[in-house]
């Protein structure tokens, strides 16, 4: 706090570019306060799963349909991405804009065979005659699974976005803050996917 | 505007409101403050409890509303001390920090007390009589599983005896109330709840729906009335001897959405009540008082089949033995 | 073609109904005519430039004022038909399923269009200039916010004309709400108009709690911030906790609806009691978030009235952060009656009872700041003397409630109705219509009148113990909310009748108020000097209306309530007068995708409303597209030259 009312009595007009990080910084502390948000978010579909979880209203179970070798692909598959993000900060933070794109492509693309692993999982369990109004645990599966899904799509679009301005206009502080809330993000939903892995699908075999 | 007077007034006016309200509380028509069983006496006890523990705060702090806002209004006579910057004093904070919490805890002891009290039947002498209560749109059933009555719209009881009522339904969530008698709980379809009633003296009194379920809610009242034990019998033996059973079908009516007039059943399809539970308890632990209507588990596509079938309820109950705890349904997100 | 086309208009309009053929031809005059004078005036680039592309926190407010007392007046007409319906038994003025859309709408627009914008308006005609800020943390995304309240409150309230509207109560508790027994798309708008409008919400949240933890002017530690920006604070905890809950929860009750799915659903293995469950998860601290404001705005309305400093500051601190975090487990106590153990009834009573406690004691910090002060009795001080007594006496009848085995009782009867808009009503409205009548001078430049305000007053003070003191009653008669019609044989009748009466004595005092502001536009008394009231705090440092930039020098603090002691320390001499030293000030452009955006929102809830996938499809579609388009603009933003913030602030009087 005491740094901040520092800054503002430095002036932060005259210094331009100054004045630029600290709206920057600013927009880092929104985002954590929206992944508080979103943590809150997943909370709640992990709870509505944990009471539906048994209810399987004579439908398949989660035992009966799951396929863990495919599971386990995505989990190392994502988990990577996270490490690959990792490195993109690191070539960000020395600098080289064209090993940051790199890595960032790296990430996308891992991210891409995620997703393209989780929807061949629900055509095949959709194939198995799991949907979404079978039971109530198969809504509650397909609702959060999917929720993090979309998340993790909404990521890879954002992610092009970035490399296509980072391209355009290098390392600013602008991009800088981009890149960081962005692999901010893809760290949370890796964080996620843990959650998730251990609830639904191992919990789900035992 | 005329300075300090207009506040003043207006509190007295409240405090005339609330005073006219309390009195008229003795009339008749203030159903709930004019309890006619144990229950309804308990909470008529917390409720007056509750209605002194708050005068206590706020019969003074109207007053001293009253007194601030005129001895410290800003006119040109005005001798009263101004200390604009007197803004601290620990001991009086700490005062008003433990009015509060005095007040709470004494009325917290009573609300925990009779809050257990509550779930027991109110009256251990006498064996309970057992009522199942289905609320359907828009109307009641009763069936009385130990006479093999059934009535819609209509409850009669012994006075003196105290009922279990089981509630359910096979509609919106509903709430079961009689005023007179006691407070209300919820009817939920897949589920039983359980609420001790009784009348100390015959009587008539008026139940309801107290949980809106849509177009015809206003219209789901019904008369309850307690007679002696022998009247109730011949009631009873009446019931048995005029009207006609209930079928299965004279239930799929029933069910349909619509208003009903009062009706009685000499008998009704034996496990009624329990197939209306279990219906809807599939795949979802079931929660009930701890009753023994506990876990009439199916599958839901086996449910035409095989309902009330003893070997489908032990089978289930067993899968299911873990989450038995009562309130697993009801607080699903606490219990996990 | 043209029977086909007859067929959806009737399956697509609401029909039936001349109330609702009236409201359709008010609606299109009303439009009409917008568009008419818009266009006449040559109005439509001022509107788009100065108002619909805004990102001033002030002209945000404004909008978010209007918009708010509009729906206040939808609110009120709703409550006025349910009180003529009610006024004697069996009157067929409404049918039970009208008269159930008319509760259900009612409750919503009231909580959730009505209290929630008013507040949002008050936060952002507010807090930067409390803060000594020139703007929120994130102006553009402010934008967003309002737009998205603004699209979702009008895709909830395109329910009455066109498809139906929702009546399954304000919450829409399952299995009421799902499609066995509520079909049709009324409760689809139910679902979507909140959705969209509770983003905005929870964006809304993001952005005050980084204003206030990070923009307040130098020298301003948190221990030193007005108490309205602490209220506001605890506000938007509460609201980033909560709000993502609601989401989630109406979330699945549509794919319920819409997807077959079985969360909340009777069959299937759903459980309908998780819906109550999560509900109300949002829904207490929901009630909380209103209030707390409210408590705030008293706060500094008391102090500035009572010229005196604000007692015991440190405990109205601890008081509102401790609300905050005591309404997050007390969810359970609005289902008392679901026949829960008693270890849960326990805990949840007692929880509900702590809250009373911190509430208790800011009643009490009220008094004694008034105590030994000097009482004047301006507009904002008369609605804060006002709710005291009427707090006190609502937040006692919730201590009842809270007593579990007494609630089973009062639960759904009219004795729950009576507290609750006591508390929301002497509470939440007071406070916020203190908050308006306190601050419009600083956003308007000129004060509301005092004789039409003082009608408005009385009446809505005397209509308000007319219309609820015997719902109170009638509660203890066994007279249960939702009833469209009730016998003769109850006694209920007289009753009624006096809460009818006292609901329209209320209405008139509304009437009063747009009058009072209509008049005072023109009649008002101008505020020249920007502190009207002889204020404490840093907004009143400032002219009246203030200058889109808030502050042409950015203010040091040294106190709490600095500007009292700017003021005292000119007047005894010693203050110490620094060189003022311009400086360019750096200001957000204004943009119209928040705009855009949200019409994109509110083409894709249509399309959800009405189960057309296309339609939500086109809609996301622009959504995301408005996004990337944002994400690819860079420049946002830029410098108010010195020359510039010397004219403007000459022009309002200041000479730099």
């Amino acid at each position: 706090m005491q740094q901040v009312a520092n800054n503002h009595e430095h002036g932060h007009a005259h210094d331009h570019e100054h004045g630029h990080e600290d709206h920057e910084q600013l927009k880092v502390l929104g985002f954590w306060i929206f992944l508080v948000t979103d943590c809150i978010l997943f909370g709640s579909l992990f709870a509505t799963y944990a009471v539906l979880m048994h209810s399987y209203a004579g439908g398949p179970t989660g035992k009966e349909l799951f396929e863990l070798p495919g599971v386990i692909a995505s989990t190392f598959i994502l988990l990577t991405s996270s490490f690959t993000s990792g490195l993109a900060i690191l070539a960000m933070n020395k600098g080289k804009v064209k090993e940051l794109i790199g890595w960032l492509v790296v990430t996308a693309l891992l991210g891409l065979s995620f997703i393209g692993l989780e929807i061949s999982e629900f055509t095949h369990l959709v194939h198995e005659g799991a949907t979404m109004s079978t039971s109530a645990f198969w809504s509650a599966f397909f609702t959060l699974v999917g929720t993090h899904g979309v998340h993790v799509s909404v990521g890879l679009f954002w992610m092009v976005a970035i490399m296509m301005q980072l391209r355009r206009r290098g390392l600013t502080p602008v991009t800088r803050r981009k890149v960081t809330t962005l692999s901010l993000y893809w760290h949370f939903l890796d964080v996620v996917w843990i959650f998730l892995f251990t609830v639904v699908y191992l919990m789900g075999v035992m | 505007m005329s300075g300090g007077k207009w506040p003043r007034r207006l509190q007295l006016a409240v405090l005339a409101a609330l005073a006219s309200i309390m009195l008229a509380g003795c009339g008749s028509d203030y159903v709930v403050l004019n309890p006619k069983g144990p229950v309804a006496q308990t909470q008529y006890d917390l409720i007056m409890i509750s209605i002194i523990l708050c005068s206590i705060i706020i019969i003074p702090v109207i007053a001293l509303t009253a007194f601030i806002v005129y001895r410290y209004r800003d006119t040109p006579n005005n001798k009263a001390t101004y200390k604009p910057n007197w803004a601290h004093s620990t001991k009086l904070e700490v005062i008003w920090w433990s009015i509060p919490i005095v007040i709470i805890a004494i009325l917290g002891y009573f609300t925990v007390r009779d809050t257990y009290a509550l779930k027991e039947n109110p009256n251990k002498e006498v064996q309970p009589m057992v009522i199942q209560v289905t609320s359907l749109d828009w109307k009641w059933l009763f069936t009385y599983p130990e006479q093999n009555i059934a009535t819609v719209n209509y409850l009669q009881i012994p006075a003196g005896v105290p009922v279990q009522f089981q509630i359910s339904a096979e509609a919106p969530m509903n709430s079961f109330w009689v005023p007179e008698l006691g407070g209300q709980i919820y009817a939920m379809a897949g589920m039983t709840t359980e609420l001790y009633l009784q009348a100390d003296h015959p009587g008539e009194f008026q139940g309801r729906g107290a949980n809106f379920t849509g177009e015809g809610f206003a219209h789901m009242q019904f008369n309850v009335k307690a007679t002696s034990q022998d009247e109730f019998d011949q009631w009873v033996k009446e019931v048995k001897g005029t009207t006609p059973a209930m079928s299965k079908e004279d239930y799929e009516q029933l069910r349909k959405p619509g208003l009903s007039e009062v009706l009685t059943y000499s008998s009704f399809p034996e496990g009624l009540f329990e197939e209306i539970v279990s219906k809807y308890s599939h795949g979802h632990p079931m929660e009930t008082g701890g009753s023994m209507h506990d876990s009439m588990h199916m599958d839901g596509d086996k449910k035409e089949s095989a309902p009330g079938s003893e070997a489908g309820e032990k089978k289930d109950e067993s899968a299911h033995s873990t989450h038995h705890m009562p309130n697993t349904a009801m607080t699903p997100v606490m219990s996990h | 073609m043209w029977e086909s086309l007859k067929e959806f208009a009737s399956w697509f309009f609401v029909t039936g109904d001349p109330l609702i053929y009236g409201a359709m031809v008010s609606i299109a005059l009303t439009m009409v005519a917008i568009v008419f004078v818009l266009t006449k005036y040559k109005k439509w680039g001022w509107l788009w430039r100065e108002w619909l592309t805004t990102v001033d926190h002030k002209r945000i407010g404004i909008m978010y004022l209007i918009a708010s007392l509009l729906m206040l007046f939808r609110g009120g007409v709703d409550a006025l038909l349910m009180r003529v319906q009610l006024a004697f038994p069996n009157l067929e003025f409404l049918h039970s399923d009208h008269y159930n859309a008319i509760f259900t709408t009612h409750g919503t627009i009231m909580i959730l269009f009505m209290a929630m914008p008013m507040m949002f308006g008050l936060f952002n005609m507010v807090v930067p200039l409390q803060l000594g800020a020139r703007d929120v943390a994130y102006p553009f995304l402010n934008a967003v916010s309002f737009w998205l309240f603004m699209f979702g409150a009008m895709l909830f309230n395109l329910s009455f004309v066109i498809g139906g509207s929702p009546d399954a109560g304000w919450l829409s508790y399952p299995p009421l709400s799902q499609n066995d027994f509520s079909p049709g798309p009324g409760q689809n708008f139910w679902i979507w108009g909140i959705q969209i409008s509770g983003i905005g919400s929870l964006a809304t949240g993001i952005n005050f709690i980084v204003t206030i933890l990070k923009m307040r002017a130098p020298g301003m530690k948190l221990m030193k911030m007005p108490m309205f920006s602490w209220s506001v604070f605890s506000s938007c905890v509460m609201i980033i906790l909560a709000f993502p809950i609601l989401t989630v929860t109406i979330a699945l009750l549509y794919l319920d609806r819409f997807a077959g799915a079985h969360f909340f659903t009777m069959d299937g293995g759903g459980n309908p009691m998780m819906y109550l469950n999560l509900i109300w998860m949002w829904g207490h601290p929901e009630v909380y978030i209103v209030v707390v404001p409210a408590f705030g705005i008293f706060s500094e309305v008391v102090a500035t009235f009572a010229k005196k400093k604000l007692f015991g500051y440190t405990s109205m601190v601890a008081a509102v952060m401790g609300i905050a975090i005591l309404s997050f487990f007390t969810w359970a106590h609005h289902f008392f009656t679901m026949g829960t153990s008693a270890n849960v009834i326990a805990f949840f009573a007692i929880t509900t009872m702590l809250i009373a406690i911190p509430t208790g004691v800011k009643i009490f910090n009220w008094l004694f700041t008034m105590y030994r002060g000097k009482i004047s009795f301006k507009q904002p001080m008369m609605w804060t003397i006002a709710f005291i007594p009427c707090f006190v006496v609502g937040g006692a009848t919730g201590v009842m409630l809270s007593v579990a085995p007494a609630d089973y009782q009062y639960h759904n009867s009219y004795f729950l109705i009576a507290h609750f808009h006591q508390v929301l009503i002497g509470g939440v409205v007071f406070g916020y219509l203190a908050g308006i009548y306190y601050w419009w001078p600083k956003l308007f430049g000129f004060k509301l009148d005092e004789k039409l305000g003082a009608w408005g007053f009385w009446l809505w003070n005397i209509g308000f113990y007319v219309c609820f003191m015997p719902q109170y009653a009638l509660g203890f008669m066994g007279m249960t909310r939702r009833y469209y019609t009730y016998g003769w044989d109850l006694g209920w009748e007289p009753l009624n009748l006096v809460s009818t009466v006292g609901a329209f004595l209320m209405g008139a005092g509304f009437v009063f108020q747009v009058w009072q502001i209509t008049y005072s536009i023109k009649h008002g008394e101008r505020d020249t000097t920007g502190d009207p009231w002889n204020g404490r705090t840093l907004e009143w440092s400032i002219p009246s209306p203030a200058p889109f930039y808030n502050f042409a020098v950015v203010p040091q603090v040294k106190e709490l309530d600095d500007f009292w002691r700017v003021k005292e320390e000119k007047a005894n001499g010693t203050y110490k007068e620094e060189p003022v030293h311009l400086e360019p000030i750096h200001m957000p452009k204004n943009s119209g995708l928040p705009f855009i955006m949200s019409v994109c929102w509110f083409i894709a809830g249509f399309g959800f409303v009405w189960e057309w996938t296309w339609m939500a499809v086109i809609g996301m579609v622009g959504v995301a597209l408005v996004m990337w388009a944002r994400s690819f603009q860079y420049d946002t933003d830029y410098y108010v030259p010195v020359d510039e913030v010397r004219r403007t602030e000459a022009s309002l009087g200041r000479v730099y």
